[in-house]
C-alpha cells in the first residue's frame, strides 16, 4: 500500500518512462499529455466524429418546423420550448457555459512552454450527438477538453496582442509584492465571439481578464448580459487571489480546486450570473471562510 | 502564480500509469470505506482530481472507487470540502457510462445541487437533464418548511430550462412562475436574524432591522437586488436567484418560446387584452394568469430598479452593479414588450426619461445600447422618432470610447445582432462606418471577424468608394486615433497607448493647423462623400508605422479586404467596378508605409482586380488609357509586381473584339507598344541592391501578353517573334544571368521558345491564345474534329519538336 507521502512530489513520477505504448488509447491519441494544435479541436482523431459531422447528424435527424413541435410532444401535457424555436434561435440561453483558469506566457520571451488550462468548470455540458459506435463517451470528453484548451489559447493570444498593441511591458510572472492589491479594474480584459460549431455546438462569447501569468475567462450563452457577466469575472478572480493566496510565492492552486469549486458554487451556482450586491458577495465569502478557514 | 513547480505536477498527474492509479484508488477506496473523512482523504481526493482533470484522454477508475465517491457525496456527516471535490471528479470523468447518481430528494439541498452538476455534466444521454428538472420542479412543489432549500435549487432550473427547453410541461411552468411572482414580489422588507445569537445579547439588539437602498436610505417598497442590510433572509436570497433567471425564464415561458398550437396562441391574446385593462389598476393585477401575473410582477421590478439606480451608491460594488441592472432591466423590459404589446406604452416614458439621464454619463454609456436595441424593435410600433437615439449613438460613443474593449466588443456585436431591426434607420448606419471602423482600427484583433460578417451589410454602392479608401487608409486610422488619445487630457489615470513609443514629431504634426483638415478628414463621424489624398500624412506619421497596434491593424486588413470586394460585387454596377479597378490601380502606390503592408495589400488587390475583369471584361477596354497609363508608370513596378503581373495578364486576356467589339488594332498596337517598353525596361535594368529582382513571373506573363496581342493584330507578328527571341538569348547570355535565378533563366527561355513556335502559325496561334467562348461547352471537348485537347497536342508536338532541335 502507498503511504501517505505518496503521489506527492516524489509519489506523483516514481522514475521516467516512456511515452505508454499499446494502451487502450492508443487507436485515439498522438502521445500521452501531448499537445495538439487548434485544429484538432474540429477534426478530432477519428474524422467522423468532427463537430460538423456532429451538427450534421443533428440536423437530419431533428424533424424540423411545427412538426417537431408536435412530434416531440408528450402524451399528456404541453411543452414548453421547442426544438423550433431554438433552431430558430428565437431562444437565447442566458448563462455561462464553463469557466477556465490557464496560464499566460509571458510575450516576446523566449518561454518555449505550451498554454496550460489550469483549471475548468462546464457548467452543464451541450448535448452529446447520439452516436452509436464504442467509445462516444471518452470521443465527448476528448471534445470538450479540446474545445476548453481551444478558448484558452484564443485567450492568450487575445490578451498578448492587447498588451502588445498599449505597449506594457512582458507582465511579470511574480508579482512585485504578495501584499500589494492586484489592481483588477486595470487588468488586461476582453471579449470576442466563438461562431457556432467553432469549437462549441452554439455560438459563444468569451470574456477573459488577464492577471500577471493567469488567464481567468467566461463562456457566454451568445445573449448573456455582459456587463454582468464582466463584473462576475472580476470578483471570481478576486475571490480566487484572495482565498487561494495565488499570488504569494509558491501557491499552487492545482491541488486546490476544492477552494475553486467553494467559490463557484457561491457565486456562480450553475452558471447563472447572479445579480449580487456589495453585501450579499460579503455575507457569501464568510460562509466561505468557514467552509474554508484561509 | 504558475510556476517550474506546478508544471512538473501536471506533467506528473499526466503521466502516471494505470497500474499506479489504481493502487492509488484503492487506497482511497480504502478510506471512503472507513468514513474516514479527514485531511488524507482531502488530500488524496485533491491529487485524484488533478489526475483525471489534467488529462484530456479518459482515466480508468475502479467502479468501487467511482462507487464510494457517489456514496461520500451523499453522506450526510460529509464536510464540503470533500463533497465539492467527489463532484468534480464525478464531473470531470463525465460522460461516464459507469455512473450511478440519482435525484434523492431526502438529501440536503447543497448535496442535490452537487448531484445535479455531475448529472447535468452527462450529456443529456440518458435524459438526465430532464430527470434533473423533475427532481426540482418536486422541490418547488412541496414548500415545506423543511424540504430542501430553495435557494441551491433554483440556478438548476435555469440551467435545465436553457439545456433541455421541452422538459417543462405547462402546468409545471405555471408553478414555477407563481413561485417566481412571490420571490420576485414578495420578500420580506426586514433584514435577516443573526444565525447565532448569544445568551447574552439583549433582544433590543436581536431586533432585524428594515432593508435599506444603497444610498443607505430605508426602502420605500418591495426588496430588489438593489436592497441591502446587513443580513437576509432566505427569501430574499431567492429574489435575487429569481431576478438572475427572470429573463432567461421569460424567454422560454413566453409565445415564442413554446411550441404551441394555435388554441394557445388564442389564450396569449386574450391574456394580453385582460393585461391592457388590468394595467389601468394595480391590484386587478392579482387575478391574472399566472404567466401574466409574472410578466406584471416583472414590469414593476424593472421599473423599481430603473429608480434604484439613480441612487448614489455608497460602494463601489453597488454602484457596479446598477449599471448592470440597467441593462438587464431594458432586456427585460424589451422581452416583455415583444411578448406583449401593451407593456409598451408603460415602458416608453421611463425608457425615455432614462435615456436622457443616461446619454451625458460617460460611466453609463454601456446602457446606452439596450436602449437603442430596444428603440429599434419597438421604436416604430410605439410612434416615436428615435432618430436622436441612433444619431447619438453613433456620432458620440465611437468618437469617444474606440479605446474601450468590452464596449467595442458590444457595440460591434450590437449593430451585426440586430441588422434585421435597422429597416429604414439602416442608411444611419450605413453613414456611420467611419465612425465604427474607428472600434475596429483600435481593436482589430477581437473584431475582425465581427467586421467580416458586418460588412455585407455596411456596404452600399454610394458609399464603396469612400469604403475602399478607409479601409485602405485603417492602419493610418490607428496611428491618427493614437496621437489623438496621446494630445488629449488624460481620460484614466494609466495611460492607453504604448509609453515606450515617443513620436514628438507626429504629437506636433497632429496640431499642426496645416494638416487639421486632412487629420479631421480621417477622424470624420460619418460618410462624407468626398475623398482626400492622405499621402502627406503618411510622410508625417512614419514614424508610428512600426508601433504594434498599427502592425496588428495593419495584419487584419487583407481579410477584411477580401470581405469588402465579396460584398461590394454583388451590388456594383459596371460603372461602379470600373471605379472600383481604377482605385485599386490607383491606390497601390500610396499606402501607409507599415511594414509589409503594402505587399500583403498588393496580393489581395491584385487577385481583386482579376476578379473584377471577370466580373466585367470589357473593363480593359473602357479604361485602356488609364491602364496604359499605369503600365507606363514603370518605377513603382519592383513593389507591385503581383499588381502588374495581373493588369498585363488581364491585358492579354480580355484585350480582343471578343469581348467588347469596341476593341480597336489601334488599341491594341499601343498596349504592344506600351508593354514592350515595359519588357524591355524590366530586363535591362541593372540588378541592384536597392532594388528586388524582377521576378520571372513578370516577365513570363509580358512576354506571353504580347503574343497574344500580336496574334489578334498579325502585323505584330514579326516585333513579336523578334523581341521572343531576344529574350531567348537574353537569358543564355552570362551577363544578364545575375538578374534571374537558374529556374527563372529557365522557366523565361522556355516560355519564349514555346511562343515563338506558336507565332509561327498564327491561325492556331490565334486558337489557342484567344480561343473562343465556345471552348466552354461540352461539344467542344467531345467532337474530334474541334476538340480542344487535339488542338493542343498538336501544338505541344510541334512545339516539342522545335525545342528539340534547340542548341543545348
Amino acid at each position: 500500500m502507498l503511504s501517505a507521502g505518496s503521489l506527492g512530489k516524489e509519489g506523483f513520477c516514481p522514475s521516467e518512462r516512456p511515452a505508454r505504448r499499446g494502451s487502450k488509447h492508443q487507436e485515439m491519441q498522438p502521445a500521452p499529455g501531448s499537445h495538439s494544435t487548434a485544429l484538432d479541436v474540429s477534426a478530432p482523431p477519428n474524422p467522423t466524429a468532427s463537430a460538423g459531422a456532429r451538427a450534421r447528424d443533428r440536423l437530419a435527424q431533428a424533424p424540423t418546423g411545427r412538426a417537431a413541435a408536435i412530434a416531440l410532444l408528450p402524451p399528456k401535457g404541453m411543452l414548453v420550448g421547442s426544438l423550433r424555436a431554438r433552431k430558430e434561435g428565437t431562444h437565447p440561453g442566458a448563462m455561462v457555459h464553463a469557466f477556465l483558469i490557464h496560464t499566460l506566457r509571458a510575450p516576446n520571451t523566449e518561454d518555449t512552454g505550451l498554454c496550460r488550462v489550469l483549471y475548468s468548470c462546464v457548467f452543464g455540458a451541450e448535448k452529446s450527438p447520439d452516436d452509436p459506435r464504442p467509445h462516444g463517451a471518452e470521443r465527448d470528453r476528448l471534445l470538450r477538453k479540446e474545445q476548453i484548451l481551444a478558448v484558452a489559447r484564443q485567450v492568450e493570444s487575445m490578451c498578448r496582442l492587447q498588451q502588445q498593441a498599449s505597449g506594457r511591458p512582458p507582465m511579470d510572472l511574480q508579482p512585485q509584492s504578495s501584499d500589494e492589491q492586484v489592481p483588477l479594474h486595470e487588468a488586461p480584459r476582453g471579449a470576442f465571439r466563438l461562431a457556432a460549431e467553432n469549437p462549441f455546438q452554439e455560438p459563444r462569447t468569451v470574456v477573459w481578464l488577464g492577471v500577471f501569468s493567469l488567464g481567468f475567462a467566461l463562456v457566454l450563452d451568445a445573449h448573456e448580459n455582459l456587463l454582468l457577466a464582466e463584473g462576475t469575472l472580476r470578483l471570481l478572480a478576486r475571490l480566487l487571489l484572495d482565498h487561494l493566496r495565488l499570488l504569494a510565492p509558491g501557491t499552487n492552486l492545482l491541488l486546490r480546486a476544492d477552494r475553486i469549486e467553494g467559490i463557484l458554487t457561491r457565486f456562480l451556482p450553475h452558471g447563472q450570473l447572479l445579480f449580487l450586491n456589495d453585501q450579499f458577495v460579503q455575507d457569501l465569502e464568510k460562509e466561505l471562510s468557514a467552509a474554508w478557514p484561509r | 502564480m504558475f510556476s517550474a513547480g506546478a508544471e512538473s505536477l501536471l506533467h506528473q498527474a499526466r503521466e502516471i500509469q494505470d497500474e499506479e492509479l489504481k493502487k492509488f484508488c484503492s487506497r482511497i477506496s480504502k478510506l471512503l470505506q472507513a468514513e474516514d473523512l479527514g485531511p488524507d482523504t482531502l488530500d488524496s481526493l485533491q491529487r485524484l482530481f488533478l489526475i483525471i482533470s489534467a488529462t484530456k484522454y479518459n482515466r480508468r477508475l475502479e467502479k468501487t472507487c467511482v462507487d464510494l465517491l457517489q456514496a461520500t457525496l451523499g453522506l450526510a456527516a460529509c464536510p464540503e470540502q470533500l463533497q465539492v471535490l467527489c463532484a468534480a471528479i464525478l464531473r470531470e470523468m463525465s460522460p461516464s457510462d459507469s455512473l450511478s447518481l440519482v435525484w434523492d430528494h431526502t438529501q440536503n439541498s447543497r448535496q442535490l445541487s452537487l448531484v445535479a452538476s455531475v448529472l447535468l455534466a452527462q450529456g443529456d444521454r440518458n435524459e438526465e437533464v430532464s430527470a434533473v428538472g423533475q427532481g426540482v420542479l418536486r422541490a418547488l412543489e412541496s414548500r415545506q418548511p423543511e424540504g430542501p432549500s430553495l435557494r441551491y435549487l433554483l440556478p438548476i432550473m435555469a440551467k435545465v430550462v436553457v439545456l433541455s427547453p421541452g422538459t417543462l410541461q405547462e402546468d409545471q411552468a405555471t408553478l414555477l412562475s407563481k413561485r417566481l411572482v412571490d420571490w420576485l414580489r414578495y420578500a420580506s422588507l426586514q433584514q435577516g436574524l443573526p444565525h447565532s445569537s448569544s445568551f447574552f445579547s439583549t433582544p433590543r439588539a436581536r431586533q432585524p432591522g428594515p432593508i435599506t437602498e444603497v444610498d443607505g436610505t430605508v426602502a420605500t417598497d418591495f426588496f430588489t437586488v438593489l436592497s441591502t442590510g446587513h443580513r437576509f433572509t432566505e427569501d430574499q436570497w431567492l429574489n435575487v436567484q429569481a431576478f438572475s433567471m427572470l429573463r432567461a425564464w421569460l424567454l422560454h415561458s413566453g409565445p415564442e418560446g413554446l411550441g404551441i398550437l394555435d388554441t394557445d396562441d388564442r389564450s396569449e391574446q386574450e391574456g394580453s387584452t385582460l393585461s391592457v385593462i388590468s394595467a389601468t389598476s394595480s391590484s386587478a393585477g392579482r387575478l391574472l394568469p399566472p404567466r401574466e401575473r409574472l410578466r406584471e410582477v416583472a414590469f414593476e421590478y424593472c421599473q423599481r430598479l430603473i429608480e434604484q439606480s439613480n441612487r448614489r451608491a455608497l460602494r463601489k460594488g453597488d454602484s457596479d452593479l446598477q449599471k448592470a441592472c440597467l441593462v438587464e432591466a431594458v432586456l427585460v423590459l424589451d422581452v416583455l414588450c415583444r411578448q406583449d404589446p401593451s407593456f409598451l406604452y408603460r415602458s416608453l416614458s421611463c425608457l425615455k426619461a432614462l435615456h436622457g439621464r443616461v446619454r451625458g454619463d460617460p460611466a453609463s454609456v454601456r446602457v446606452l445600447l439596450p436602449l437603442a436595441r430596444f428603440f429599434l424593435s419597438h421604436g416604430e410600433a410605439a410612434a416615436v422618432d428615435s432618430e436622436a437615439v441612433y444619431q447619438h449613438l453613433f456620432t458620440r460613443i465611437p468618437l469617444e470610447q474606440f479605446h474601450s474593449p468590452m464596449l467595442a466588443f458590444e457595440f460591434v456585436q450590437f449593430c451585426r445582432d440586430n441588422l434585421q431591426l435597422f429597416g429604414g434607420h439602416l442608411g444611419t448606419l450605413r453613414l456611420s462606418f467611419p465612425n465604427l471602423f474607428k472600434f475596429l482600427a483600435w481593436n482589430s484583433p477581437p473584431l475582425t471577424s465581427e467586421f467580416v460578417a458586418l460588412l455585407p451589410a455596411l456596404v452600399d454602392a454610394g458609399t464603396a468608394l469612400e469604403m475602399l479608401h478607409a479601409l485602405l487608409d485603417l492602419p493610418c486610422l490607428t496611428a491618427v486615433l493614437d496621437l489623438q488619445l496621446r494630445s488629449s487630457p488624460a481620460p484614466s489615470e494609466r495611460p492607453l497607448w504604448d509609453t515606450s513609443l515617443r513620436a514628438p514629431s507626429c504629437l506636433e504634426a497632429f496640431r499642426d493647423p496645416r494638416f487639421q483638415g486632412l487629420f479631421q478628414y480621417l477622424l470624420r463621424p460619418k460618410a462624407s462623400g468626398a475623398t482626400e489624398r492622405l499621402v502627406p500624412l503618411y510622410q508625417l506619421l512614419q514614424p508610428m508605422a512600426s508601433c504594434a497596434r498599427v502592425a496588428q491593424c495593419a495584419e487584419a486588413v487583407p481579410t477584411l479586404l477580401q470581405a469588402f470586394f465579396s460584398a461590394v460585387t454583388q451590388v456594383a454596377d459596371g460603372a461602379l467596378i470600373n471605379q472600383l479597378a481604377l482605385l485599386l490601380l490607383g491606390r497601390s502606390d500610396s499606402l501607409y508605409p507599415a511594414p509589409g503592408y503594402a505587399a500583403r495589400v498588393h496580393s489581395v488587390l491584385s487577385s481583386q482586380f482579376l476578379a473584377l475583369c471577370t466580373l466585367k471584361p470589357s473593363l480593359v477596354v473602357e479604361l485602356a488609357r488609364d491602364l496604359l497609363e499605369f503600365l507606363g508608370s514603370v518605377n513603382g513596378l519592383r513593389s507591385r509586381a503581383s499588381l502588374v503581373t495581373s493588369v498585363v495578364w488581364a491585358v492579354g486576356e480580355y484585350l480582343s473584339v471578343a469581348y467588347d467589339r469596341r476593341c480597336t488594332v489601334e488599341q491594341i498596337n499601343k498596349f504592344f507598344e506600351a508593354l514592350e517598353a515595359l519588357l524591355f525596361e524590366v530586363t535591362q535594368c541593372r540588378p541592384s541592391a536597392a532594388l528586388p529582382r524582377c521576378p520571372p513571373k513578370v516577365v513570363t506573363a509580358l512576354m506571353t501578353t504580347l503574343t497574344k496581342l500580336a496574334s489578334r493584330s498579325q502585323d505584330l507578328i514579326p516585333r513579336a517573334s523578334l523581341l521572343l527571341s531576344k529574350m531567348r538569348t537574353l537569358t543564355q547570355s552570362p551577363a544578364t544571368s545575375s538578374m534571374h535565378s537558374e529556374e527563372g533563366a529557365e522557366a523565361i527561355c522556355t516560355r519564349a521558345t514555346e511562343l515563338l513556335t506558336l507565332l509561327k502559325m498564327p491561325s492556331v496561334a490565334q486558337f489557342v491564345l484567344t480561343p473562343s467562348t465556345e471552348v466552354c461547352s461540352p461539344r467542344y471537348h467531345r467532337d474530334v474534329n474541334t476538340a480542344l485537347p487535339l488542338a493542343l497536342r498538336t501544338v505541344s508536338r510541334l512545339v516539342e519538336r522545335e525545342a528539340g532541335l534547340l542548341p543545348g
